[in-house]
């Protein structure tokens, strides 16, 4: 049993929560991610990413968006309660060296993913350029976080409502044609974000990471849920990733597979909602 | 073989066993072989399909006491030679003709942990039955003792009367052995080292403890709760049950052998890897594992919907590929699940289908349709990425190769399309290698298999393996086997 030891709102529906896992966080790297279920026997399993950790308290820290049934669920516990499954760290650690010059490209929740990876890149001596984009300032988070790691933050929306009124390839692509070209690319977000970061930095040949979101089950290579298309071969996202060359990545097969279960998690978002409405209006501005 | 109600097969069987009482003689050899076999007793085609319970439903004692008459208590007892584990097998069978069921048990556990599993799951057509003397007469192994289902008798007879005796623990030694994977050969392993006095931890990826017997073989031919009791056991022996714990990852085999203490470990991870077909389409939406698909519905509960957050396509026409065990497994899945048709695609002939008999029986009395020396060259899709179709290409038997087997060959323009939305590959499984990839001292194999001698050693010192990444994909009792070996070859060297 994992307890959870803090959660905190970040924005309407990205929360932050610290769980005790003092295996994991002794063993997690920068890129990996556990697996977590809130029910024993009638749970699903979701990946999410070790944003943070903290080998003193012996706790991992998660952030993620409120998107549909398991993520509601996870939002609703408060310190003191427990999350019945948790496993990891999972997945390859992102290989860090110093590179030289890497610009982070963070779309949304994808900053928090990010955020172990910059942390990792800066104690190795990178001069990072980071660029967080999100649809409006509501939406941006760990700021604070990301000016404190930059050596230049570039803050984008699509609205204008904070920083640049533009999508993150703007910038990305001012920076590649700039005498600043950077040595290597980190984008984390969502998977369109991806692909046209991808499609941004290819002509410079900016070599360009990203982690893949897909669809997860057992998140140990045993049943191929996870699979992409990646140079041409099946890959497993959570044996052989969740990072890869985004200028090798079949993005719109994997978009597509994404789709699979739209149905039946609008069902269970459905019945989630019949079950919870009373308590979700109470709940919804803490 | 058609179904016959069990009602029906009780009644043949109290009459038979009434009249065998009644002879004063005894049994001559060609008695024993003229005695029908008693057929398993199974819930009706059109009532299983429909839910997940059991679809074998075990001797009743006639049966089991006129199928134990067949046994001729041969000198040689073939039949042992044919068990992987060398059970005495004309023995318990003596033992349940004398009404002797603990007895059997006690015979049957000396060299086999998990009886009502073997029992329910062992392909014994091609071990034990196989090579049995009654069989062998009527020139039919399909006619051999029913010996599988004997033993599931005596081991359900005992979980039913409540005898289960727990195995006797020895003081404790002080040494610590690690189990990693709590599938059949971690368990066996589990429970020799831990009657040695050895402490014992079992560590398992899953939030649940029982390796492909809960997440692979399906409820209505294992229910979970069997599995469940064995672990039980376990527990109660002391053994340290951790489950969420992916060893290679939350901790190596190296921290636990030098900063954790363990004085041994015992790898029994599995072959945990799906093969796929490598041909087109095969990432569209609708096409899965069989163990994706398997583990959704087992251990994620996706049959129960409504009350399982993790979701399951819901198909009306499911191509399966494959003839093993897991193909039959998924396909049936399918049908509970709720498929229209169920489309079984193999590319030999039903004499070469890996999977059990029985199984296989029961698929086609449920409505599974065989496709059989066919083979699926293509999946075709719609513009989002769904699944619409399988193109199917026919084969024949060829001339004879070397071997004497008549290899199917494809029959050139033969193509043809089947409406599908769903396709289920179960073509087999490979190793998984997480814990090679964070052991580089852990030889393996060209196919990925960890490299082990007889007792289990593997290339690093105090490291064992067995079951299915060593033998790659095997049997429950083959995975048994190599446990006990292990456990043995663990024992001696803690003893020292
Ligand atoms: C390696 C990895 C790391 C991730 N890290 C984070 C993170 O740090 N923060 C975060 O907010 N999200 C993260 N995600 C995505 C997160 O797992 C999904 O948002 C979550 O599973 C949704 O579950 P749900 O039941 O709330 O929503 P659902 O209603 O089930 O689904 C909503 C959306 O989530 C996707 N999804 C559904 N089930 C899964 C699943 N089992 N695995 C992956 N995606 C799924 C669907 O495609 C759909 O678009 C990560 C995903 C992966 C693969
Ligand atoms: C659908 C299906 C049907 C089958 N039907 C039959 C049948 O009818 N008869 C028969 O005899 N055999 C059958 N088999 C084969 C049989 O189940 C296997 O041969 C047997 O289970 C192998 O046992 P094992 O102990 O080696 O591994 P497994 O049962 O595979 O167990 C391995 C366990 O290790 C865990 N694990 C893996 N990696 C790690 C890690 N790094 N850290 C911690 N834990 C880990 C896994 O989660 C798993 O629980 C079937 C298999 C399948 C898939
Ligand atoms: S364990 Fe399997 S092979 Fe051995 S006797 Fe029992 S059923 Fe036959
Ligand atoms: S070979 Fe058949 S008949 Fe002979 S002892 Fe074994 S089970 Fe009995
Ligand atoms: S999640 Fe099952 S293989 Fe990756």
């Amino acid at each position: 049993m994992n307890r959870v030891l803090a959660r905190e709102q970040l924005s309407n529906d990205v929360f932050l929560m610290r769980v005790e896992a003092p295996l994991i966080a002794q063993a997690r790297q920068p890129g990996q991610f556990i697996l977590l279920s809130i029910d024993q026997d009638y749970g699903e399993r979701i990946p999410l990413t070790i944003a943070d950790a903290d080998t003193e308290e012996g706790s991992i820290t998660l952030i993620f968006q409120r998107v549909g049934a398991t993520t509601r669920q996870l939002a609703q516990l408060a310190p003191g309660d427990s999350i019945a499954a948790l496993v990891g760290p999972l997945g390859l650690p992102t290989h860090i060296e110093n590179f030289g010059h890497v610009v982070c490209v963070g779309g949304g929740i994808g900053v928090a993913p990010l955020h172990p990876i910059i942390q990792g890149l800066k104690a190795a001596g990178n001069r990072l350029t980071i660029i967080v984009g999100a649809r409006n300032r509501d939406l941006i988070i760990l700021e604070d976080r990301m000016r404190a790691l930059a050596d230049n933050l570039i803050i984008c929306t699509d609205d204008g409502s904070a920083g640049r009124k533009a999508l993150v390839t703007e910038p990305l692509r001012e920076l590649c044609e700039s005498p600043d070209r950077p040595d290597l690319a980190v984008a984390i977000g969502p998977p369109i974000m991806m692909k046209f970061c991808s499609e941004t930095t290819r002509p410079f040949a900016v070599k360009t990471l990203v982690s893949l979101n897909t669809i997860m089950v057992d998140g140990t290579g045993m049943c191929g849920g996870c699979r992409v298309t990646v140079g041409g071969q099946t890959k497993f996202v959570c044996v052989d990733g969740p990072e890869f060359d985004g200028h090798l990545v079949d993005f719109d097969g994997m978009m597509k597979r994404l789709q699979a279960y739209r149905p039946q998690e609008k069902d269970a978002l459905d019945r989630w909602h019949q079950d919870h409405t009373c308590r979700l209006t109470s709940q919804e501005n803490t | 073989m058609s179904y016959q109600s069990p009602v029906l097969l009780a009644e043949e069987a109290r009459t038979l066993r009434a009249q065998l009482a009644q002879r004063s003689d005894e049994l001559k050899r060609k008695d024993r072989v003229a005695l029908p076999m008693q057929e398993m007793p199974a819930q009706p085609p059109e009532v299983r399909r429909g839910n997940t319970s059991e679809v074998a439903l075990g001797y009743c004692e006639d049966q089991a006491r006129v199928e134990a008459e067949r046994c001729l208590a041969c000198k040689k007892k073939p039949c042992v030679d044919g068990c992987p584990v060398g059970i005495d097998i004309p023995a318990f069978i003596t033992a349940i003709s004398q009404g002797e069921y603990q007895l059997a048990v006690g015979i049957i556990k000396q060299t086999s942990l998990l009886p009502a599993i073997c029992g329910r799951v062992c392909p014994q057509e091609t071990q034990c039955q196989a090579t049995c003397t009654v069989g062998t007469i009527l020139k039919d192994p399909e006619q051999s003792v029913a010996i599988g289902r004997l033993e599931r008798f005596v081991a359900d007879w005992e979980r039913e009367n409540g005898e289960v005796a727990l195995p006797a623990v020895k003081p404790d030694t002080g040494r610590k052995v690690a189990v990693i994977g709590s599938g059949p050969a971690g368990l066996v392993v589990a429970a020799d080292v831990r009657r040695e006095g050895h402490a014992v931890t079992v560590f398992e990826a899953f939030h649940k403890f029982g390796g492909v017997m809960l997440y692979g073989i399906p409820e209505f031919r294992l229910p979970k709760a069997i599995v469940a009791r064995e672990i039980d056991t376990l527990r109660q022996m002391g053994v340290q049950l951790v489950p969420n714990f992916v060893v290679g990852r939350t901790r190596t085999l190296h921290q636990l052998l030098n900063e954790d203490g363990y004085d041994a470990i015992f790898v029994g991870t599995g072959a945990g890897l799906p093969k796929f077909m490598h041909i087109e389409g095969e990432d569209l939406i609708g096409v899965f594992s069989a163990n994706e698909y398997l583990t959704r519905a087992n251990l994620m509960r996706a049959y129960e919907k409504g009350k399982a957050a993790t979701p399951i396509v819901s198909s009306r026409r499911v191509a399966v590929l494959g003839g093993g065990n897991v193909a039959m497994d998924a396909a049936r899945t399918a049908l509970r699940l709720g498929a229209e048709e169920v489309h079984l695609v193999y590319r030999r002939t039903e004499k070469e289908m890996p999977a059990r008999v029985e199984e296989v029986a029961h698929a086609r009395e449920e409505g599974v349709n065989f496709h059989l020396l066919q083979n699926v060259t293509r999946i075709l899709g719609d513009e989002t990425g769904r699944t619409t179709s399988v193109e199917c290409l026919r084969y024949e038997l060829g001339e004879p190769d070397a071997s004497g087997r008549r290899r199917p060959v494809p029959i050139e323009g033969s193509e043809f399309n089947m409406p599908v939305d769903t396709v289920i590959v179960a073509i087999g499984n490979t190793s998984n290698p997480l814990i090679k990839q964070t052991t580089p001292e852990l030889e393996t194999t060209r196919w990925g298999t960890l490299v082990a001698d007889e007792n289990g050693l593997t290339t690093m010192p105090r490291v064992f393996a067995g079951g299915d990444i060593v033998l790659g994909a095997a049997t429950v009792i083959l995975a048994m086997g190599q446990g006990r070996k292990a456990a043995a070859a663990i024992n001696q060297l803690l003893a020292q």
